[in-house]
């Protein structure tokens, strides 16, 4: 169900491109709507992470992945239990660009013997399709968007046309396949799939997970009809990004077929969903207090900006008095006898 | 309530999932699946030791219709809520960045063992994130369901007191999630706002309000305390001939010492405890104990955070007291949680403390420069690696041990080596569980967090299914007959789970072994273990 509302939702929104274009609202649709979705991704992007900067990180929680920092001849796990600054971005770093918590993804499954024959309930079997989907997928992204940079800078910088090269490398068709653009797809494709087909990941599925990968999906392949298929005019379109980035939006071009007015929508809806959205998982996570932090609470002192200082333990004076002649029956050391306690209280 | 269901039985479940959509299928409580509710005149005396932390106590049961919640209790829950969000960035990210890809779902062991979905983490998460949805975003305002909310009712409630305790806090689902969601933070952020409204369970509250009273968690007071410290002293010079001394509340020493108190009172923690004399006695430690500060444990992790500050705040106050230099900590799971991410920011810097240097062998454990606590099985190995003891691992030659890595040493520390160290000096037959089951990938005893208790037995078996599996496999494959580990609680939830689900194999202390295995000055020739079980060869 929260599938097919999300594939609707993006049914609407090529059918608003369309329609928009159609009623000749380009510059709506090519102007005032970019602009707009861009600025509300920045202002919502950074009042997002500011909200949760804002909050504190009172205590140091890092989940610690290997060995601690212990004595010198017991081997430390650096990358996975850091103990510096150092060790800490590294394996953020690990994180962030390789995915290293997903690597270690294990499947569960149910009963049968292992190998050698002993009996199991439950066993685990390494599982790395997510991780390699989820890898194929941004990183392909990244790349298709960077290669979009070509439509904002003139001249084209190097790096620009080598990206280009290498994404072309197979030279299939004409113009040249890029790779990057099947795999973004296949990618997507995947992650859907999983998220429909697999009984639990559908359970806990919302239609804010469905909803952008649909969108990207349409994204990409708007993206792909326009290159391969469809006639657009490729100098039209970069005199009009190029206006859009100058600032100097040009009133109307000549020769933008509709069908790049629909991807330049659909991806302003995605720009702009984007701080509100579970997308933002790009900025929580350098923010993770699980990971972003060194496990040195031993070594170092932290402070809790919070911290209540009326909250104190139950005092040894009043554990003593409670207890006293007890603990001195059974020889245990006191700070007051029972004299001098007794006497206190006569006061 | 008794509860007894076979193995086979309750291996009867399956990983389906319902029709429904989760949000309208009910919470079911039934025998064997949620905790007993705190005892009114517990929860009365805590409410009063922290000025007004525990409030609403009453009589009520899960199973009643009528909760007894507060007339405002929406107002409550509402307003802690958005409390925690500002004081905590944790929650706060995980509320909003989880992708629900499920890389979190099979790795929680009351799914593995119940198949139950909402124990997926993920979905138990979800039950906090619909309500943060709804009460604090937009999106999840106007769109409702759509977006994933939904309204704050009493079934939420239910269901969040029901899942909430059943999460022991364990924290092996953070370790595979792509952003280091930690569902164990969710699940303390949800305990606290269930105290908000006076919903609690008693095996947490009481042994929460004893520690704070008596010191320790099992109530004993010092009188009785040192009579079974006593106690135990002569055990022991009945089975090695050596007196050992045992010095309690005493001041000007070196070292402070702090364990669970659950290891004095019930075995197998009590030879652990024995353990413990025997060593410093035989190292010549300049060291007390105390019965202010007996307790390791801290029940009030478990609680709220003021509470897990004030229970904390004993070890200082004691050890500034007593006017020692530093502190060793004891065989014990989240007490070492505690220690080690929360106490030098909570009740630190101990500036009247110094950075712990072992007296035995000069070994600085700078590593500890701030809290001055160090965990007995790194003071140990460092004894071991300097050859400091005299060992002989034969008098271990019946024991064939595993080791079980305490959640809270292994993934809130990363205490993995140190034990292990220790064991294999001390026997000589040591075979390592699935890798996929030990070190930072360990799976809880399914007792954690407070969840102990009898009542709660058939999530316990369930929830030890993953271990209890991992048990069987070395007990097939090599004959294991022993589980080491280093935590308290361990020892008091492994036994029934290693009775139901790998019969025949024994749970044991890593310092009950040490002790064993301890040649000591002056010693008789010993007969029998500390179990007063025939030593192998001497029969
Ligand atoms: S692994 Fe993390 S991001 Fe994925 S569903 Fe679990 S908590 Fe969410
Ligand atoms: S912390 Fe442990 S018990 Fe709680 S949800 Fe995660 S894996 Fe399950």
């Amino acid at each position: 169900m929260n599938a097919l509302y999300s594939l609707f939702a993006v049914f609407v929104l090529i059918l608003v491109g369309m329609g928009g274009t159609a009623a000749g609202m380009t510059h709506l649709f090519g102007v005032v709507i970019p602009y707009l979705a861009i600025a509300i991704f920045f202002v919502g992007f950074v009042a997002k992470v500011i909200g949760w900067a804002k909050s504190p990180v009172p205590f140091r929680i890092p989940t610690t992945g290997g060995q601690m920092k212990s004595h010198d001849w017991i081997r430390h796990s650096k990358l996975d239990n850091p103990q510096t600054t150092g060790q800490t971005i590294a394996r953020m770093a690990l994180e962030i660009l390789c995915f290293r918590s997903l690597f270690r993804n294990l499947a569960v499954q149910r009963f049968g013997s292992t190998e050698d024959g002993v009996d199991m309930k439950v066993r685990y079997a390494s599982s790395k399709w997510l991780w390699g989907f989820a890898l194929l997928f941004h990183y392909s992204f990244l790349i298709v968007f960077v290669r979009h940079f070509r439509l904002f800078t003139d001249p084209v910088p190097g790096f620009l046309s080598g990206l280009e090269f290498f994404d072309g490398l197979l030279q299939l068709g004409v113009p040249t396949l890029y790779l990057t653009d099947v795999f973004l797809v296949l990618g997507a494709t995947f992650l859907l799939l999983r998220r429909a087909l697999l009984p639990q990941v559908r359970y806990i599925s919302l239609v804010a997970d469905y909803f952008p990968l649909f969108l990207i999906l349409s994204v990409a392949c708007s993206g792909i009809m326009m290159r391969y298929f469809g006639k657009t005019d490729i100098m039209a379109v970069k005199e009009l990004t190029m206006g859009l980035f100058s600032f100097a939006p040009a009133a109307h071009i000549e020769g933008i077929g509709a069908i790049f007015y629909i991807h330049l929508f659909l991806v302003c809806v995605l720009i702009a969903y984007f701080p509100f959205s579970k997308l933002m998982h790009l900025g929580g996570v350098f923010l993770s207090p699980t990971r972003n932090l060194p496990n040195d609470n031993r070594a170092k002192h932290h402070r809790n900006p919070w911290n209540d200082p009326n909250v104190k333990a139950h005092s040894y004076a009043d554990y003593e008095d409670e207890f006293r002649e007890k603990m001195v029956e059974a020889g245990l050391p006191v700070e007051k006898g029972l004299d001098e306690a007794a006497q206190t209280e006569a006061q | 309530m008794a509860w007894n269901v076979k193995p086979e039985e309750l291996l009867q479940y399956d990983f389906k999932v319902p029709q429904k959509d989760w949000m309208d299928v009910p919470a079911e409580f039934r025998p064997g699946n949620w905790c007993y509710p705190g005892k009114p005149e517990i929860v009365e005396y805590l409410n009063k030791s922290t000025h007004g932390q525990f409030p609403y106590a009453r009589k009520w049961v899960p199973t009643d219709e009528d909760w007894k919640l507060p007339e405002n209790w929406r107002d409550i829950i509402r307003d802690g809520f958005r409390e925690r969000l500002d004081k905590y960035r944790s929650f706060k990210v995980f509320m909003d960045i989880c992708v629900r890809c499920g890389a979190c779902a099979d790795k929680c062991h009351f799914y593995i063992g119940g198949g139950d979905p909402k124990n997926m983490p993920v979905l138990r998460a979800e039950l906090l994130r619909s309500i943060y949805r709804g009460e604090f975003t937009l999106a999840g305002k106007i769109l409702g369901k759509l977006a994933g909310a939904r309204k704050l009712e009493e079934d939420v409630v239910k269901e969040w007191f029901l899942y909430f305790y059943q999460c022991t806090e364990c924290r092996r689902c953070s370790l595979f999630c792509p952003y280091g969601i930690d569902t164990a933070e969710i699940t303390m952020m949800a305990r606290e706002l269930l105290h908000l409204v006076g919903l609690n369970i008693n095996w947490i509250l009481e042994p929460a309000s004893n520690s704070n009273r008596t010191g320790n968690h099992m109530g004993i007071q010092p009188h009785a305390y040192y009579d079974m410290m006593d106690f135990m002293c002569e055990d022991i010079e009945d089975i090695t001939g050596v007196k050992v001394n045992c010095p309690v509340n005493e001041k000007g020493h070196e070292v402070l010492f702090i364990t669970p108190s659950g290891d004095i009172f019930a075995d197998p923690g009590t030879y652990t405890y024995m353990g413990y004399l025997m060593l410093f006695h035989e190292i010549g430690l300049d060291y007390t104990w105390s019965t202010y500060a007996s307790e390791g444990g801290n029940f009030g992790l478990f609680t709220s955070d003021g509470l897990m500050k004030k229970l904390n705040a004993k070890m200082y106050a004691e050890a500034q007291r007593l006017g020692v230099k530093y502190i060793i900590g004891g065989e014990c799971g989240h007490m070492w949680r505690v220690v080690n991410q929360y106490m030098d920011t909570m009740n630190g810097p101990a500036d009247f403390l110094e950075t712990p240097v072992s007296p035995i062998t000069g070994t600085r454990f700078d590593n500890a420069a701030g809290t001055s606590m160090i965990h007995i099985t790194e003071f140990t190995a460092d004894l071991m690696k300097h050859n400091k003891l005299k060992l002989d691992p034969s008098r271990n030659d019946h024991l064939r041990v595993t080791y079980h890595d305490s959640c809270n040493p292994a993934r809130a520390m990363g205490l993995l080596d140190e034990p292990r160290y220790v064991i294999q000096n001390v026997c000589n037959n040591f075979y390592e569980m699935p890798e996929e089951t030990i070190r930072e990938k360990t799976f809880c005893c399914a007792g954690g967090s407070g969840l102990n208790t009898d009542e709660y037995m058939e999530m316990r078996m369930r929830g030890g299914l993953p271990r209890g599996n991992a048990l069987r496999y070395v007990q097939e494959k090599h004959d294991v007959n022993m589980l080491a580990t280093i935590c308290a609680i361990d020892r008091a939830t492994l036994p029934p789970l290693a009775n139901y689900w790998a019969p025949g194999v024994d749970v044991t202390g890593v310092h009950e072994m040490v002790a064993n295995a301890l040649v000591m000055d002056g010693e008789i020739p010993r007969e029998v273990n500390l179990r007063q079980e025939p030593l192998p060869g001497a029969e």
